[in-house]
């Protein structure tokens, strides 16, 4: 991905400033019918969802009592796996974007709720809903674009160092919860600060969110096994809950790669928004942005409706289940101003994802000019670019790129001549 | 959703051994379902039992008029108990947002245990309407501990020298006061009971209503009359024309003699308060509905939460809040119950009953600023709420 502003093809040059605030008063009338329109049956989804959700955890952790027995162990971890994830996703994300603050429901309310996660509601609604919702895609400023230990842009210099990139974003998503609380702390910049200087803020911050791992891991770690010991199950059952979280880890971080990571969703440059961007301007940001996933019903539910990114991101604190109604009329939005709205299954969003990850972890243009006959003098090439210097690695940069400029010309003329 | 409430209580009188015992078991069933409480999940299958916040389920609902109906409600395990006369803060989801209204109670306690509320749906009363015309039986409610200083002391309702009081009922203003005599003449099938505690008293009921159809529990109101149990004048607007306060002399010609209690719109009260220190008699009043004075200003209100909100001078704190989607704490509504005072950190605020003005200045009132009661002030000027 390429600041949308250094692209060669903008893909929002065709737009006026006039059709850009359009955008945003289209938009907003959207969302207008929603409100109008919400009530008694998006209450009696929320409680619906939160009554099953518990239902599900208690009835799991009850049969991981005795998952000593294989097909108890099996039910249960399938089912405490599920609940983890309708936890986190449909409910606990939502809630705390204030989805259904409009209750007054003072136990269903961003102000109050807790989450089954490493991250603490406080810092995730500060670095998600202030900085990632308001700054989305921005580099620099966005750390959901690669929690600041990744090359997500080809922009930022390529180091060998970045080769790690695919097995980084692995261990990531195995422990995205805790990926998720250190990026909520801004760890890295606070590490590296000397003790003295940190701000207050970010010691209690981080003793609170050292407070609630110590909970979270007594309670799946210690206290659940502890409660299965009767039945000899200490082990299994420390197992499913660890095995629980792991698939939560893993599917949370497959979704969230795909609402901003795959190819083709734009990223934008700090210097290139305006002081104040208008409404039109962040609801444009916003649609190209963002990725959606296409599927079941199931899926979107499993989702927490974060399929439905695009939307998610033009009005997040419309309440989830009304996503799905509300899409086709900002696809119909999209295709009105000739835009691309992004939408693939999840595993093209999933591969995707990944491939960009893969590519970006090598020099740029060395994926795309790599074919099975030269592979021996291109690993050589990356050989010498992660061994040698600075001076090395610029020269053989360069000539990547002249090789992948090279190359795009000749499918372009290819292109054109069976045209 | 980590609230505080204890899954456990240690009842009175057990062995130091066994609290300790329940205290390390809370201490373990905390620990396996945080973030959340216990409660949280207990109140999935039985939300009424003891411990649990206080809420209710709506067991019958009786319409009384065209537009008044009568709510019964089997409160949770915790419920205290109440005084007849008093009023109960209960809140319910209307169109899935969750609303508080005060209600006076109409029944002294029940033999069930169960308690009763009467709505007469309000112009434009969304939970009223709501009440009235819409609640079903089984629908969950959130209730608080009935409060209310409107009631009989118990030098009146013991007895034994004989009470002489005189109750002055408007509109909606009879439900404390059916409240109170349901209590003191209990009605069977066989009829208004005239229990022997209760022969001590000599009771006179002047009730005021736009019409007879319009008046909820006329009926009741006229069988402790045909029973003797009481004197009932009824007044209607339509045979009587308005009632002039000054004809209350001839109303109850032993007027002089009486304890009054009246409940009704601020306009009587006021009028009867006039009348009743002109002549030095006992009144003690329940105003229904606030007399509200539209006045210029407003201003920009800022929550602790972030949020803000530009509201003009006759636009209530509490409307702006919730308008701007911030958790407002809110009851009756009308500015008798204190269940929506939140501290004013900064600004000024009017109270639209009376244009007295209130004024927090940081340093100078304190750091916890002025509990203010959201439902009857606006803003009068730029002002902080920290809620």
């Amino acid at each position: 991905m390429t600041v949308v502003t250094k692209k060669d093809e903008n893909p929002v040059a065709h737009l006026t400033p006039e059709d850009v605030e359009q955008i945003g008063i289209e938009l907003d009338a959207i969302r207008q019918e929603v409100l109008d329109t919400r009530g008694e049956s998006d209450a009696a989804y929320i409680r619906k969802v939160i009554d099953a959700q518990r239902k599900l955890e208690l009835g799991s952790r009850a049969v991981l009592l005795a998952s000593a027995f294989p097909p108890a162990f099996v039910l249960g971890t399938i089912g405490l796996s599920i609940a983890k994830i309708v936890e986190n996703m449909e409910i606990g994300h939502n809630v705390m974007h204030g989805q259904w603050d409009w209750m007054r429901d003072p136990k269903i309310h961003s102000t109050t709720w807790e989450w089954d996660n490493a991250s603490t509601a406080d810092g995730w609604k500060h670095s998600h809903n202030e900085v990632h919702h308001t700054y989305t895609n921005i580099v620099g400023k966005d750390n959901d674009l690669g929690y600041g230990i990744m090359r997500v842009d080809e922009d930022q210099r390529w180091v060998p160092m970045y080769l790690a990139q695919p097995l980084w974003n692995f261990i990531n998503a195995c422990f995205f919860e805790y990926g998720i609380a250190a990026y909520d702390l801004e760890l890295g910049k606070n590490l590296k600060t000397p003790k003295e200087r940190r701000p207050e803020s970010f010691t209690k911050a981080a003793r609170a969110t050292l407070g609630k791992i110590r909970k979270q891991m007594t309670k799946d770690y210690v206290v659940h096994p502890l409660l299965s010991l009767p039945t000899g199950s200490f082990l299994p059952t420390l197992a499913a809950n660890f095995t629980a979280n792991l698939v939560r880890n893993v599917w949370s971080h497959s979704v969230i790669m795909c609402g901003h990571f795959p190819e083709g969703v734009e990223t934008y440059e700090k210097a290139a928004i305006p002081e104040r961007e208008t409404r039109g301007e962040w609801y444009l940001r916003q649609m190209l942005g963002s990725a959606n996933i296409s599927g079941s019903k199931a899926m979107h539910f499993m989702t927490g409706n974060l399929s439905h990114q695009i939307e998610h991101h033009l009005f997040p604190d419309l309440p989830s289940n009304r996503y799905a109604e509300v899409a086709p009329k900002v696809q119909a939005l999209f295709e009105k101003y000739d835009l691309n709205y992004h939408s693939a299954s999840l595993p093209a969003q999933v591969y995707s994802a990944w491939h960009k990850v893969v590519r970006l972890s090598l020099p740029n243009g060395w994926l795309e000019t790599t074919t099975k006959d030269n592979l021996p003098s291109q690993l050589k090439m990356l050989w010498a670019m992660t061994t040698g210097d600075r001076k090395v690695r610029r020269v053989a940069q360069l000539r990547l790129e002249q090789q992948a400029r090279r190359l795009r010309a000749q499918k372009k003329a290819d292109v054109e001549r069976v045209a | 959703m980590s609230s505080s409430v204890p899954l456990l209580t240690t009842p009175p009188g057990r062995r130091p051994g066994s609290a300790s015992l329940r205290a390390r078991l809370e201490r373990i069933a905390n620990a396996a379902v945080t973030p959340l409480v216990p409660a949280d999940y207990l109140d999935l299958f039985n939300p009424l039992r003891a411990g649990a916040e206080l809420r209710g389920k709506v067991v019958a609902v009786t319409p009384e008029t065209a537009d008044a109906a009568t709510i019964v409600i089997r409160p949770g395990r915790d419920w205290a108990g109440h005084v007849p006369g008093q009023y109960v803060r209960v809140g319910i989801d209307v169109d899935g947002v969750r609303q508080w209204r005060a209600y006076s109670l109409t029944h002294g306690p029940r033999p069930d245990g169960n308690i009763s509320i009467t709505v007469k749906a309000v112009p434009d009363g969304v939970v009223s309407h709501h009440l009235v015309h819409r609640v079903r039986v089984g629908t969950l409610v959130h209730l608080e501990q009935a409060t209310g200083e409107f009631v009989l002391a118990p030098e009146v309702t013991d007895g034994p020298d004989t009470a002489k009081l005189l109750f002055v009922t408007a509109g909606s203003g009879v439900t404390p006061v059916v409240g109170m005599l349901r209590n003191l003449f209990p009605v069977t099938d066989a009829g208004v009971v005239r229990p022997a505690r209760s022969a001590h008293l000599d009771i006179t009921v002047v009730h005021v209503a736009p019409s007879r159809p319009d008046s909820i529990f006329i009926r009741d109101l006229e069988a402790l009359d045909a029973a003797g149990a009481i004197r009932l004048v009824a007044r209607y607007d339509d045979v009587h024309g308005l009632l002039d306060v000054h004809a209350l002399g001839d109303l109850v010609p032993d007027l002089g003699e009486r304890a009054t209690y009246a409940c009704g719109p601020g306009g009587l009260l006021d009028a009867l308060e006039a009348h009743h220190a002109a002549r030095d008699l006992v009144l003690f009043t329940e105003q229904f509905r606030p007399a509200t004075l539209v006045v210029g200003e407003g201003g920009e209100v800022t929550f602790a939460t972030g949020a803000s909100v530009e509201t003009d001078g006759a636009t209530t704190l509490l409307d702006a809040g919730e308008s701007a989607g911030v958790l407002m704490p809110s009851g009756c509504r009308m500015g008798v119950c204190f269940g929506c005072v939140v501290p004013l950190k900064e600004g000024s605020v009017r109270d639209l009953r009376n244009g007295e003005l209130t004024t927090a200045v940081p340093g100078e009132t304190g750091p916890e600023g002025i509990r203010i009661q959201t439902c009857i002030t606006a803003a009068a000027g730029p002002c902080h709420l920290d809620v």
